[in-house]
């Protein structure tokens, strides 16, 4: 199948591209920019007038809620939601049911997910066993089959000894280790953040701090033990500080923030809305600005959808006993456009947030439109719009903070490996 | 159409009163209207029990319609209503409902030995099979028509015809 | 986003919290409780504004006095009362909270008085009604978690009004346990609309909320301090559960520190009030001298709050 993408914008932040381009696909992958290779016969055409052509969208968190949880959603409604979000290669926290601590239960993940023909699937491996926080995985054979790095989803490791022995595991094999910070005892029975608005509506709080200590443990023990740490999800801008405090004194740490996070904050949580229910909470709007500026100079590496599709019956609950998580694939896109209009950033360095820059810390090739690149490709209306209802969504969830709202940017197309996985009209 | 002068209906009214009065009768004006004349006929005939005021709101049988009423007095009732004669008081007699839930009130205080009706106006127009002992005068107002008993500055009442 | 407890003409609907109510609301409620005092003076102490009404009394969590004051109230107003008190283990394992509405709805309420563990529950009802198209039916909360306890806010601003008359020239303080109550919270908030100048809380640092100070509070760890010049103290309960571990050591020295008794009272002013929500800890929060003393206003409280919750049904029902 030869595609040639034509009339399109063609913005490729890891090579520094934003221009009228041409875009020439063969045999999955990308065959030429600008001009046509000799002898290039198209199967298809796309006009792309109008439209932006960008790498396929890379999300560092997405839960497809398989194995095990499968009433909340199943991989062929989440991998279809991902293609129609243009999102081609994600990452699975390993909070299935099982967890992800079994190499048998990776190599089915990988096999289903490849059979779908949708986007690549990289499985985060269980960093201990049952992420019970006390006996090791078998890393070594996880990431044979397919881990690309290992982690707690959010379950907090308790005991610092086992922490330490894991990171320490993990650099012998160089394996990338991915920690939401979170202490296990300050605000347990939280279930948001502990300001005011926690204050006003009752609701037991979890203070910045629960994330500040384990962010100090973690970069503590991340420089003893020389292994590469990825920071998920973080939420105040203390941690934000500290992340950046710790880079200057040697210690390579990487982060990420979900788009909730980048565009909501406490007082979203309104009348007690269950969707605004997250882990980790909604925290201060000082904290959220803070997040927002620091993603786009950097310092916060990648953005993601931590896409946790929640059945209704677990919502449609007081806002205490609510599930935590929010459905997110294809808001992912909509919602860096979103951010990129109000904070007036280019196009390509918002896009570099959500392509090359999550490939970069998952360490896969992804995320680019180099010649020869696997031919993972977004093509989106940014002048169109998506009302987000519960019938426009095709994830299993409907369960976002984000419900009703119409957010800038609408998916046109998405290409994995060259072939066509999502279409959509005009 | 020219409206009598409401204090000169009140004292008109008392003397008709006067000669049939029940021994150890209490007045019961409903508020607000019916409590002014009542003061004037407790005034006029001398009566040893306290003058009785009742809001009529809570027995109203529009409050499923019109909701509650937004400014209720409350009841005060400052005698035993058991075996004892009362006379009800208000300004304007139209349909009867008033007088309907004035009567329910009082039963909540007690089993008063016979219950009267003694109204300023009588303006015709009932909905209800209720009639007055005494009436300081009968009018014929057409129902697009309010009747009002209104009180001045100066304490005086006026009687006052509006659009309703 | 609109009040969930407002129609669109800005009418009571609901009564899910003071948060957020205007004060000419909060003025209606009390104005309206009046005339109901009255009523249980009566032979009769029965009105007729809720005949043929359902009123449900929806408990999740247990509370005999609660709901006993909110049965009487739509009992006096002629309500057909149903109580219902559902174990909430039970209902984690099979039906959820909105089943059982759904249920209730059925079968023809009118009203649901709410009492839930979790803040925000009698909100879920609200606008899974709404959700439903069933506005006619009412929701009032009688306490839900940590968030709020409106009728008791109410009663208790009735009867302060009823000691104090005004609430502009009043210093009032809220004492104990403002963490985990829901009591305080609807306190602070009428106060504050209500246009009490001056509203203290006081308490040690384990127990006051983050940011209390934000409710529009001044903070007080010192009760000798707090209590200088006020005119009315409203104690908290503190539960059982609370009085030993990582929040108090022990009862006997809360009681020390925050217990209200004749020797700290005499820093307020001489006319000054106490109130108590109840079930009182004597010994714990409150000295016996105190309780029963003169300046206790406790159980007026009481018989205030039948007045105050029949004019909130009847204003709902009304509305």
């Amino acid at each position: 199948m030869k595609i040639h993408i034509k009339n399109g914008r063609l913005i490729d932040p890891a090579n520094g591209v934003d221009a009228q381009r041409d875009l020439f696909i063969a045999a999955g992958r990308i065959a030429a920019i600008g001009a046509a290779p000799d002898g290039f016969a198209a199967n298809r055409v796309i006009d792309a007038a109008g439209l932006v052509v960008c790498p396929g969208l890379v999300d560092l968190s997405a839960r497809l809620r398989e194995p095990g949880l499968e009433y909340r959603a199943t991989l062929e409604s989440e991998m279809a939601a991902a293609a129609a979000g243009g999102v081609t290669s994600l990452a699975c926290p390993p909070d299935t049911d099982p967890p992800l601590d079994e190499p048998g239960l990776v190599e089915m993940l990988k096999h289903r997910a490849r059979h779908s023909g949708f986007a690549h699937v990289y499985p985060i491996g269980a960093l201990t066993l049952g992420l019970a926080g006390e006996r090791l995985t078998e890393m070594a054979e996880l990431h044979e089959a397919g881990c690309v790095a290992f982690g707690q989803a959010q379950t907090p490791v308790v005991d610092t000894q086992v922490l330490l022995r894991a990171l320490q595991y993990a650099a012998t094999f160089d394996f990338a280790v991915w920690l939401q910070a979170q202490d296990p005892f300050l605000g347990r029975d939280g279930v948001a953040h502990d300001g005011e608005v926690a204050t006003r509506l009752g609701l037991p709080g979890i203070p910045a701090s629960a994330e500040t200590i384990a962010v100090s443990t973690i970069l503590q023990l991340a420089r003893d033990t020389g292994v590469r740490i990825h920071l998920t999800r973080i939420s105040s801008a203390a941690a934000l500080e500290m992340i950046c405090a710790a880079r200057l004194s040697g210690i390579a740490a990487t982060c990420d923030v979900s788009v909730n996070h980048l565009h909501l904050s406490e007082a979203d949580i309104g009348y007690f809305d269950p969707h605004a229910r997250l882990m980790p909470p909604l925290r201060a709007g000082r904290d959220r600005e803070a997040l927002r500026q620091g993603l786009a100079e950097g310092a916060i590496n990648a953005l993601c959808s931590d896409h946790a599709p929640v059945d209704d019956d677990a919502k449609q609950v007081p806002f205490g006993e609510a599930e935590a998580g929010a459905t997110g694939l294809e808001l992912l896109l909509p919602l860096t456009l979103k951010w990129a209009a109000e904070m007036r950033l280019p196009l390509s360095l918002a896009l570099a947030r959500i392509t090359c820059d999550p490939a970069r810390v998952l360490g896969i090739a992804a995320g680019n439109l180099s010649v020869g690149a696997s031919a993972d490709v977004c093509l989106f209306d940014p002048h169109g719009s998506v009302d987000v209802t519960r019938e426009s969504l095709l994830s299993q969830g409907k369960n976002t903070p984000f419900l009703g709202q119409r957010l800038p940017g609408r998916v046109r197309a998405t290409l994995i490996d060259g072939h066509i996985a999502f279409e959509s009209g005009r | 159409m020219p409206l009598p002068d409401a204090e000169t209906l009140c004292a008109a009214l008392a003397e008709r009163l006067r000669p049939d009065l029940p021994s150890g009768a209490a007045l019961v004006g409903i508020h607000t209207g019916g409590v002014w004349v009542a003061e004037r006929l407790h005034a006029a005939l001398g009566l040893g029990t306290p003058l009785g005021r009742i809001d009529v709101s809570f027995y109203r049988d529009d409050f499923s319609r019109n909701g509650l009423h937004p400014q209720i007095k409350s009841s005060e009732i400052p005698f035993e209503v058991e075996d004892r004669p009362i006379i009800i008081v208000d300004d304007v007699l139209y349909t009867g409902r008033t007088i309907r839930a004035a009567m329910n009130e009082l039963f909540d205080y007690g089993r008063a030995s016979r219950i009267d009706l003694a109204v300023l106006i009588d303006r015709g127009g009932r909905e209800l099979p209720i009639c007055p002992r005494w009436a300081g005068e009968t009018l014929f107002i057409a129902p697009e028509k309010n009747l009002q008993l209104e009180r001045d500055e100066a304490g005086k009442l006026n009687l006052r015809l509006i659009d309703a | 986003m609109r009040n969930p407890q407002l129609t669109r003409n800005g009418e009571l609907q609901h009564l899910l919290t003071i948060d957020g109510l205007p004060r000419e609301i909060l003025t209606a409620i009390l104005e309206a409780a009046t005339p109901f005092t009255v009523v249980a003076e009566r032979e009769v102490k029965k009105l007729p504004l809720l005949r043929g009404k359902s009123v449900f009394n929806l408990f999740f969590e247990n509370s005999t006095r609660t709901r006993t004051t909110f049965e009487i109230a739509a009992k006096r107003l002629s309500a057909d009362v149903i109580n219902l008190n559902i174990n909430t283990s039970s209902t984690s394992k099979g039906e959820t909270l909105l089943d059982t509405v759904d249920n209730l709805c059925a079968m023809q309420a009118d009203m649901f008085v709410v009492r839930h563990a979790s803040s925000g529950a009698p909100f879920l009802i609200a606008q899974h009604l709404a959700a439903m198209g069933l506005e006619h039916i009412h929701v009032i909360n009688a306490g839900d978690g940590r968030h709020a306890h409106p009728t008791q806010g109410l009663l208790d601003m009735y009867t302060i009004r009823h000691y104090k008359q005004r609430f502009d020239n009043l210093v009032v303080a809220i004492v104990g346990d403002l963490l985990h109550s829901r009591v305080a919270r609807s306190q602070i908030h009428a106060l504050t609309t209500l246009g009490v100048p001056e509203v203290r809380v006081i308490g040690p640092k384990t127990l006051l909320p983050a940011d209390i100070s934000q409710l529009g509070v001044r903070v007080f760890h010192d009760m000798r301090a707090g209590l200088k010049d006020v005119d009315v103290v409203m104690m908290l309960r503190l539960q059982n559960e609370r009085m030993k571990g990582a929040l108090l050591p022990s009862p006997q020295e809360f009681f020390k520190s925050y217990g209200l008794t004749a020797e700290k009272l005499h820093c307020a002013r001489p006319d000054a009030i106490v109130m108590h929500p109840g079930p009182m800890n004597r010994g714990v929060e409150i000295d016996s001298a105190v309780a029963d003393g003169p300046h206790a206003v406790i159980l007026p409280q009481v018989t205030f709050g039948i007045a105050v919750r029949m004019a909130v049904m009847s204003m709902l029902a009304g509305a």
